[in-house]
């Protein structure tokens, strides 16, 4: 046991708060009547006025704080962290046409990014060609449109996918796309050994949060960890999900709920991965994470570290892994979408700033800053590259990389890091004794507790117990500033038009006994219960088209509907 | 929060909420629809990935006073045309329709053009659409 401070210490400190109680804080109280009653975070935690060491007397350092690189790892995975290697500065982006999206994807190459990051519009999402009737006017909007392995192979035009990493934000059609971005680095002579990135495909959060859910939840699961499985074996520098927190983040839940779901929604996997066979030290390093970055500054650094420490002590101890990789949460983070305000939408750059320090502080890996334009459409350049240089400021100017874990022994981010752990264990056991999170998620529990916290948070900010610049404090009546943000332009019906006409085009000129060929085994291989990746892959090259297969898909595996909770 | 049962007199009000469309950001529109709920109205929640014909088919049989939808995928003048075409063509065009979500100040016009009553844009009071819901449905009654 390595205690921070000796007994007599903390008597002594004990006593100087004392007198400070006594003598000193009575005046200020008098002089300043503190501005609100009590005060919480964005999680509902009571923050107290001040803390000192007493708050973390019988701290452990050694257990609980530790060294960065070694278990439990609060103060992060690596020893030297950024001063080694920064962050991955990934903006996640795409929209209209492929042609559009590599387009941008240059633009950001050329600023400076480090990382790719795909966003796919909604047609996609779910899984269906841009000629479906239910793709009319969705075609291009929220992100890129992709049909078949052409679109992808127009995304990487001239961008070589040996130097680059990708993340997909993919989930039901995960086994498609990933497909599709092997078929085109093969394409481009890439080895398997050197196509990096990662595919999203984490399905429970879609039944909890996202909601772009297609299977019903056992089949979802069985599908993403085909693409788990087939990943480890065959692609060493794939991470093969990004197990989210993100998604149920915005759709409402707190910090404490965002972890704990997260954390939850990975031992669902891990355990269906053990029981297919695979030993957890194969896979658990391949395993990634990823969550959101709120504005609560001190709420989401203790988060983070609480988090790390968590999955470390559940990989160690619940599942027996041996490897020290096996143990690390690896993860993304995105500032905030929801903490934005159409309202006075340039100060939304600021808020992004104040999240993204929070995240690098924090200990995550890579790192996506919204632009200040997103409340009302995917980003302008003008916009994204301001959200670009907002993480290269906090890289190369500000020093806050240079040490490892710069706010470990505040007493405040310790005492904050404990509370939110031994909450989101609450939770954890709670879905235990559910018989884990897929059965929870059968009987909606996250999804109501999400519905729960999010109609407070919208009761609390009505109640001005919680402010929003813009929104109901420092209101503008007349915003001169709303009217002069440019926004990006698409051409939604011309991106529609091309991409059935490609999709017309492909249909003409494919070999379609191939196709059929390649659906009708990957059927048979779905029904046996077998790993449906190489026969999806097969499909690809063969130019089945994204519906076509996740149709195929769908006639076996059945569609998930949810019951409307409100 | 004021009760509406007491403002209007005979039948609850009853007010239809749909998300149209493929995305599945349901926070806003579970959040309006809690609320309506929490003023003493009828809420029918559609759930997500609505298409317009499911719209107003729900809006036909359930016979409700108001409708409101929510779209956060950028696909809402495509969307909102379609819808409005349909329930002017089921003669449902007397119905009130608001509009909530991610809607770009330009886009406003072309929506009020489609005979969209009313468009609540993100940081919108509660109240305040409660408030419209009730007046919107005594509107019709008349």
């Amino acid at each position: 046991m390595t205690k921070l401070f000796n007994s007599d210490s903390i008597e002594k400190i004990k006593k100087e708060l004392e007198k400070w109680e006594k003598e000193c804080l009575p005046k200020s109280l008098e002089r300043y009547k503190e501005r609100m009653e009590k005060f919480t975070t964005l999680s509902g935690i009571e923050v107290k006025r001040l803390y000192t060491p007493v708050d973390i007397k019988d701290y452990d350092y050694s257990a609980r704080i530790g060294l960065p690189g070694m278990y439990p790892f609060t103060r992060g995975i690596h020893a030297t962290m950024y001063r080694g290697r920064l962050w991955t500065m990934r903006m996640f982006s795409g929209y209209g046409a492929p042609e559009d999206t590599n387009r941008r994807l240059k633009f950001l190459i050329e600023h400076g990014e480090t990382g790719l990051s795909l966003a796919f519009d909604y047609p996609t999402l779910v899984g269906l060609d841009s000629d479906h009737p239910l793709a009319r006017g969705e075609v291009g909007i929220c992100g890129v449109a992709v049909d078949s392995l052409w679109d992808m192979q127009i995304i990487f035009d001239g961008i070589y996918m040996g130097d680059v990493t990708t993340n997909m934000t993919i989930n039901p059609p995960a086994p498609v796309l990933l497909s599709m971005y092997v078929a085109t680095a093969e394409s481009q002579g890439v080895p398997y050994n050197q196509i990096g990135g990662t595919t999203q495909n984490d399905p429970l959060k879609e039944f909890i949060a996202q909601k772009s859910y297609v299977f019903p939840p056992e089949p979802a699961v069985k599908i993403a960890m085909d693409v788990v499985e087939w990943s480890v074996k065959n692609l060493p520098k794939w991470n093969p999900i990004s197990i989210s927190g993100y998604h149920i983040r915005e759709a409402g839940s707190d910090a404490v709920q965002e972890i704990a779901f997260t954390i939850a929604d990975g031992i669902a996997y891990v355990r269906h991965l053990i029981e297919r066979g695979m030993d957890v030290d194969s896979f658990a390093p391949r395993l990634s994470f990823f969550f959101d970055c709120h504005i609560n500054f001190f709420e989401e650094i203790a988060k983070f570290r609480a988090a790390r420490r968590m999955w470390a002590k559940i990989m160690k101890e619940w599942f027996n892994a041996k490897k020290e990789r096996s143990l690390w949460m690896r993860f993304h983070t995105q500032t905030a979408g929801v903490s934005l305000t159409a309202q006075q939408p340039y100060n939304n750059i600021i808020r992004t700033t104040i999240e993204a320090l929070a995240a690098v502080l924090g200990g995550t890996q890579s790192l996506h800053t919204n632009a200040l334009d997103e409340p009302y459409r995917v980003p302008s350049e003008f916009a994204a590259k301001i959200a670009l240089r907002t993480q290269q400021i906090i890289a190369y100017e500000t020093g806050v990389a240079d040490t490892v874990d710069p706010l470990a022994g505040s007493y405040y981010v310790e005492w904050l890091t404990d509370e939110i752990e031994e909450r989101a264990w609450r939770y954890i056991d709670r879905i235990e004794r559910m018989g884990g999170m897929i059965e929870a998620v059968k009987k909606g529990y996250p999804q109501r507790e999400i519905t729960e916290t999010s109609y407070r948070f919208q009761r609390e900010v009505e109640e001005g117990k919680r402010f929003i610049v813009g929104v109901n404090i420092f209101v503008e009546e007349e915003e001169e500033e709303i009217r002069n943000v440019p926004l990006l332009d698409i051409n939604q019906e011309e991106v529609e038009n091309r991409q059935i006409e490609r999709l017309k085009k492909l249909r003409q000129t494919r070999d379609k006994s191939r196709v059929e060929t390649c659906l009708s085994k990957l059927r048979r291989a779905a029904e046996k219960g077998e790993n449906i990746i190489p026969y999806v892959l097969n499909a690809v090259k063969a130019l089945a088209t994204l519906g076509e297969i996740m149709d195929t898909l769908k006639e076996v595996y059945g569609e998930w509907r949810e019951p409307p909770i409100f | 929060m004021e009760r509406t049962s007491d403002i209007l007199k005979g039948k609850r009000i009853k007010v239809l909420v749909a998300k149209l469309g493929l995305d599945g950001h349901d926070r806003g529109a579970k959040v309006v629809a809690r609320a309506l709920k929490d003023a003493g109205m009828e809420v029918i929640y559609t759930g997500i990935r609505q298409t317009p014909e499911m719209v107003v088919e729900a809006a036909m049989q359930e016979d409700v006073d108001v409708i409101g939808v929510s779209i956060l995928s950028g696909a809402h003048l495509s969307l909102m045309e379609r819808l409005m075409k349909l329930l002017k063509e089921n003669k449902m065009n007397d119905i009130p329709v608001f509009l909530g979500g991610t809607i770009p100040l330009p886009d406003i016009p072309k929506l009020k053009e489609l005979g969209i009553d009313e468009i609540f844009l993100p940081g919108t009071p509660l109240h305040t659409i409660v408030e419209y819901t009730v007046k919107a449905a005594n509107r019709r009654r008349k």
